[in-house]
């Protein structure tokens, strides 16, 4: 950002250009009692030098991923992001901070998102995929709305832990609309099937579960499914895309509205965002999805071009009647993944896929060997898991946060889902970063 | 301009048709199709749906807006025209024929005195 200084004399012709004589004749709106008398008490002015060694210093409190090891999960995750990501998305033609959508002048980036759509398409099984939105939250929260605008009905059944970051913004954008949104139990760390039966109702707009679910376990996602259709209600599936490299795609099991988390497709993690919601439904339901959507077609020379397209389903058309009024994508993010598929291709992200679960097996059998330590629930996971432990999984945080291991998330944050340690194990972990965090472990 | 006199005409531009005194045969106007520009989808109600005079039963979309479409009286869909699901060019070609919407079971024909008349319409749309 720049600086703009500016003088006493600037001040005073902003003054008068106002038609105020003084500062404080600017401020008089603002309380007498509130307002500082004296002038702040400011360290002495520094040498741009010596402002750079001091931000350094305080930027190296912060515990980054190349000083840690990182077991952190629940929605963000470190994975290998290949340079190239970067590289790509950085060029000049695609770094802007607004996505440009004219067809005229953005064929580049109209065509990236057709690409990102067709890619999300066959990664999840699905008939169409928008140009993204904000992140994996956002997304369900938009596929809960859509449900909710589509079905006419009124209640939401959330199917298993699902992420309780998700279900807060679900309740934000629903609220206004007064939907009741009912939450099954999941006892066994899986949706509870009778509970389930038990709460949908001819009134239920849609079921969301969570694909594998927010302790990483896998549901039974037919069963769920058989009972969501059952009384006309949309299934909604909540996915992790690179589980996807081994597990079935949620097109195949009857999904209509499949939403995502793509953080882990080349996005790095920076403090929480900007991530990649993933937002794709059956063909049906073409006309009420949110957000932007880029079409191919053909110009009159004859030539391949892109456009978005369907657009009269958007705020700026329908207004009121809109099904949702997003009308942006989060563009950058949206490259990064595109590159990153197309880098890894079916056969990458298999091979991530299966090394996330075979390392985050490893794991959990050591740490189930130590006295004291685990597994909380008897089910199959993917690369996430729960651990039972002696002492209080904030107390292991504490602890191995100051020997630059971050253990995982401490559940008990989370009211309703319990205590124990999420542990999550990504492919860049390695048989020697997680001996040692067994060997910490062992001698807290 | 075409507004034939045997139907009548709702202020939100569709038409309707009354067939052995009960069903109503509902379309939009010429006018309406032509301001709208070329029909690329119509977003048909459920066979059943029960609609109240004036409710928006269904959504019509041309290249550039898309518009709601109102029931001229209360009743029970009891037929859609399947054709504009893959035609849906038909309401600009035949507004009044090949181009009809849906077909209502009219509850109350009083209701049916509330509407326009050819006449009216015209005066409405000044045409």
């Amino acid at each position: 950002m720049g600086f703009v200084p500016n003088t006493d004399e600037d001040r005073q012709e902003m003054l008068k250009a106002i038609g105020v004589s003084s500062f404080e004749e600017l401020i008089s709106d603002i309380p007498e009692e509130i307002r500082l008398k004296e002038d702040l008490k400011l360290p002495e002015p520094l040498s741009e030098y010596e402002v750079l060694k001091e931000l350094q210093s305080i930027s190296e409190k912060n515990l980054d991923l190349n000083h840690a090891i990182s077991f952190l999960g629940g929605g963000a995750y470190d994975h290998f992001i290949p340079s190239a990501v970067f590289t790509i998305i950085s060029r000049s033609e695609f770094y802007t901070a607004y996505t440009p959508y004219q067809a005229e002048v953005s064929q580049g980036t109209l065509q990236a998102i057709y690409e990102y759509q067709s890619m999300i398409c066959r990664l999840t099984g699905m008939d169409v995929a928008n140009a993204s939105m904000y992140d994996g939250g956002s997304a369900l929260a938009e596929a809960v709305l859509l449900a909710l605008g589509y079905t006419g009905r009124n209640e939401v059944v959330i199917a298993g832990p699902v992420n309780p970051n998700y279900l807060t913004v679900v309740r934000t954008y629903t609220h206004p609309r007064r939907a009741n949104v009912k939450l099954t139990k999941f006892d066994s760390g899986v949706c509870d099937i009778d509970d389930l039966k038990a709460k949908i109702t001819d009134q239920t707009a849609c079921v969301v579960v969570q694909q594998p679910n927010f302790f990483g376990n896998i549901e039974d996602v037919f069963e769920i499914e058989k009972l969501t259709h059952s009384k006309g209600a949309l299934f909604i599936v909540a996915i992790d895309p690179i589980s996807l490299g081994i597990l079935v795609p949620p097109g195949e099991y009857g999904a209509d509205i499949v939403i995502g988390e793509g953080q882990s497709l080349g996005i790095p993690l920076s403090f929480g965002g900007p991530y990649l919601g993933i937002f794709a439904t059956k063909e049906f339901l073409i006309r009420k999805i949110p957000g932007r959507l880029s079409g191919v077609t053909i110009d009159r020379n004859g030539e391949r071009g892109f456009t978005l397209t369907l657009q009269t389903r958007e705020q700026h058309i329908r207004r009121e009647k809109a099904t949702s009024n997003i009308c942006t994508n989060q563009g950058l993010m949206m490259l990064a993944a595109t590159v990153y598929m197309a880098l890894m291709g079916k056969q990458g992200l298999r091979e991530v896929a299966t090394l996330c679960l075979q390392k985050s097996h490893y794991l959990a059998e050591q740490i189930s060997k130590i006295d004291g330590f685990k597994l909380k629930y008897n089910q199959p996971f993917f690369k996430e898991f729960v651990v039972q432990t002696p002492i209080p999984a904030s107390k292991i945080k504490e602890k191995l946060q100051a020997k630059k291991i971050l253990p995982g998330i401490d559940l008990s944050k989370f009211s309703g889902y319990g205590d124990g340690l999420l542990i999550a194990v990504t492919e860049k972990r390695t048989k020697k970063e997680m001996d040692l965090f067994v060997e910490e472990l062992k001698s807290l | 301009m075409q507004f034939p006199e045997n139907l009548k005409y709702t202020k939100e531009h569709e038409w309707i048709r009354v067939e052995d005194n009960s069903i109503g045969v509902v379309g939009i106007t010429e006018y309406a199709q032509s301001e709208l520009g070329d029909i690329v989808y119509v977003e048909l109600p459920q066979i059943g749906k029960v609609v109240k005079q004036l409710e928006s039963f269904g959504t019509i979309e041309a290249v550039k807006t898309v518009a709601d479409l109102f029931a001229p009286v209360s009743g029970e869909i009891i037929e859609v025209n399947e054709k504009l699901k893959s035609s849906p060019e038909l309401i600009n070609k035949d507004p009044y024929g090949e181009g009809w919407i849906i077909k209502i079971k009219i509850k109350d024909l009083n209701e049916l005195n509330n509407l326009l008349s050819a006449e009216d319409y015209r005066k409405l749309i000044g045409k």
